[in-house]
């Protein structure tokens, strides 16, 4: 399945990077290198095979619902590129 | 007499608990060396030296008064992927390059409360994606063994096990996703483990690939990465996937004897076109732990080959989903745009470096739309055949030994791994099944190659017996008497 320039453009969309016009010949070059590379996964049969997404299969445990005191709001905004008035500030995205 | 800083932790500890040192004057020596060195090596990217000697200082109250803890005093690196709180910590990367964490990872407070001190932040590949630290924002690491020509140090925890062989720190903590603690650790002639998936909590460790990433100690010698990972270890309800089981005390398991053990070497794992030296250090391993007294025993590891496609399939798509984080709003750098989807793109695009966009786009690509039942479910699918495999394995074996890679450390910028993606991914060839069934693996020194270089072998447990492998590493490190630097 080998990818085109504009499948890279789409993923590059979705991915939020942008690939510049011309290092998208070479972008999908590599692209198909590592595809026809992890294609080899064909050859095995996974007949009836159930996907392993961790290997920790337990169920997952619930953890008491009590207050902490982590996470103030000062220290949550500490990194912040921009903050306005104690909340995150972004450029306007509502006309 | 010997320099403070070439002790291993347990000497030093002795030491400290003779109270011949205190641990200021250790902390000194190792403030002094890497002050001298480490412009040379590049593994530090961050000191926290003040940080350091404050800990000292309560440290030698506690030898004092004798309230000191299982590590007290030690002074150790952490790979500047483990959140520090008030310490800088980058990945590695331009995106986060200014982030300032407001609280500690698990694994890092758990050192601290033992005593450890914090000399600084260990160089890695960009997000811990790389197998010789050349994708790190600040630079390469230079292999403390290059000789003429400058070599990696592996990767992705290439400041690590740098700055262990170097002695720049007692010990240090180390992330393994596809390799990243066990194979730098070889490059550097230093041990390392990667613990089972679920021994060390995740929580502040940034995240690479969540079903795969673990956090383990690179040290000086066996008995140390015990020591070190009696501390690491634990569950931890922040994070989910930690596990509830207990720890056993690993140091407990150093110096048992090992006959009647049965040690499987996996026929897959001798590959075309075998370096000649690794497959003859991999022999004499196996004739060591013989005449130790171990049984070795023939397995077959079938799907071993699916192993790196199948890696490099997961492991993309879930660095994608985890980096979609990095959007240049709540943390980090941001670019600004004309509107918001600008400034996410122009972020992302300025902040993140090639191998980590490369990974992204692959990982979005196998997991979109249309082509996920192809590539990712395909991946998982054979993922529980790989895993499948080492069940088998196990049933006829209690630990299994490997070369930890099919080569020595190589040099920086080299074309072959540089032009070509997939030469470099190939590093991991020993290594990614380990991560892909969730099971605990050792890399220790097996001796030098003929141009002086260190090589490493790899013992595999069961998942949750780390201590069949102490056991039989710190056998192995016996016979084998490695002369670190």
């Amino acid at each position: 399945m080998a990818v085109d320039n504009e499948i890279v453009k789409n993923i590059a969309y979705l991915s939020r990077i942008k690939v510049e016009q011309d290092k998208l010949e070479e972008t999908k070059t590599e692209f198909n290198k590592i595809l026809a590379w992890v294609e080899e996964l064909n050859e095995v049969n996974v007949d009836n095979i159930q996907p392993l997404i961790s290997v920790h299969e337990d169920p997952i445990v619930l953890r008491e619902d009590v207050v902490t005191v982590e996470n103030s709001s000062n220290d949550v905004l500490a990194n912040a590129p921009q903050k306005e008035f104690g909340y995150f500030a972004v450029p306007k995205v509502v006309e | 007499m010997t320099e403070l800083t070439n002790l291993t932790i347990h000497e030093t500890l002795r030491k400290l608990r003779a109270r011949e040192v205190s641990p200021i004057e250790v902390t000194e020596a190792y403030i002094k060396k890497i002050e001298e060195n480490n412009s040379k090596y590049n593994a530090y990217v961050t000191t926290s030296f003040d940080k350091a000697l404050d800990g000292a200082k309560e440290s030698e109250k506690r030898y004092i008064n004798g309230t000191n803890k299982s590590l007290d005093g030690i002074a150790i690196g952490v790979k500047d992927l483990f959140c520090t709180k008030d310490i800088r910590t980058t990945a590695c990367s331009h995106i986060i390059d200014n982030f300032v964490p407001k609280y500690e990872s698990n694994v890092t407070q758990n050192l601290l409360n033992d005593g450890a001190l914090f000399l600084g932040k260990l160089n890695l590949d960009e997000f811990a994606m790389g197998g010789s630290n050349e994708t790190s924002c600040f630079g390469p690491v230079v292999n403390p063994w290059s000789k003429d020509v400058k070599l990696v140090a592996g990767g992705s925890s290439g400041g690590s096990a740098a700055a262990v062989s170097a002695n720049l720190c007692a010990g240090s903590t180390g992330t393994d996703t596809g390799g990243s603690i066990r194979q730098p650790a070889a490059f550097c002639g230093v041990t390392g483990i990667k613990p089972t998936y679920g021994r060390c909590s995740r929580y502040g460790v940034i995240a690479f690939a969540s079903s795969l990433d673990q956090a383990g100690p690179i040290c000086k010698d066996v008995t140390d990465c015990a020591l070190m990972l009696n501390s690491m270890a634990g569950y931890d309800n922040r994070d989910a996937t930690s596990s509830n089981v207990s720890v056993p005390d690993f140091t407990s398991f150093i110096g048992q004897d090992i006959r009647g053990l049965k040690v499987g070497i996996p026929d897959e794992y001798r590959i075309e076109g075998m370096n000649e030296e690794i497959a003859q250090y991999w022999n004499k391993a196996t004739k060591m732990l013989e005449e130790r007294g171990a049984e070795i025993v023939r397995i077959s590891l079938p799907h071993t080959k699916y192993a790196l496609p199948s890696y490099y399939v997961i492991a993309p798509a879930e660095a994608s989903s985890n980096l979609a984080r990095y959007d240049g709003i709540r943390y980090g750098n941001r670019v600004d745009g004309n509107n918001m989807e600008e400034l996410y793109i122009n972020t992302r695009t300025q902040g993140f470096g090639k191998e980590v966009k490369r990974r992204i786009l692959i990982g979005t690509y196998v997991l979109s739309a249309g082509f996920y039942d192809a590539y990712y479910l395909k991946a998982q699918k054979v993922r529980r055949l790989i895993k499948n495999d080492f069940d088998e394995a196990f049933k006829k074996c209690d630990v299994i030994l490997t070369p930890t890679t099919p080569v020595e450390a190589f040099a920086i910028g080299d074309k072959t791994m540089s032009e070509n993606p997939i030469n470099m991914y190939l590093n991991d060839v020993y290594t990614v099944s380990v991560n892909l069934a969730g099971l605990p693996a050792m890399s220790l020194p097996i001796g030098l190659s003929k141009n002086g270089l260190p090589l490493g072998m790899q013992l595999i447990g069961k998942a949750f017996d780390e201590a069949t492998i102490f056991k039989t590493a710190y056998q192995l490190e016996r016979d084998v008497n490695f002369k670190r630097i």
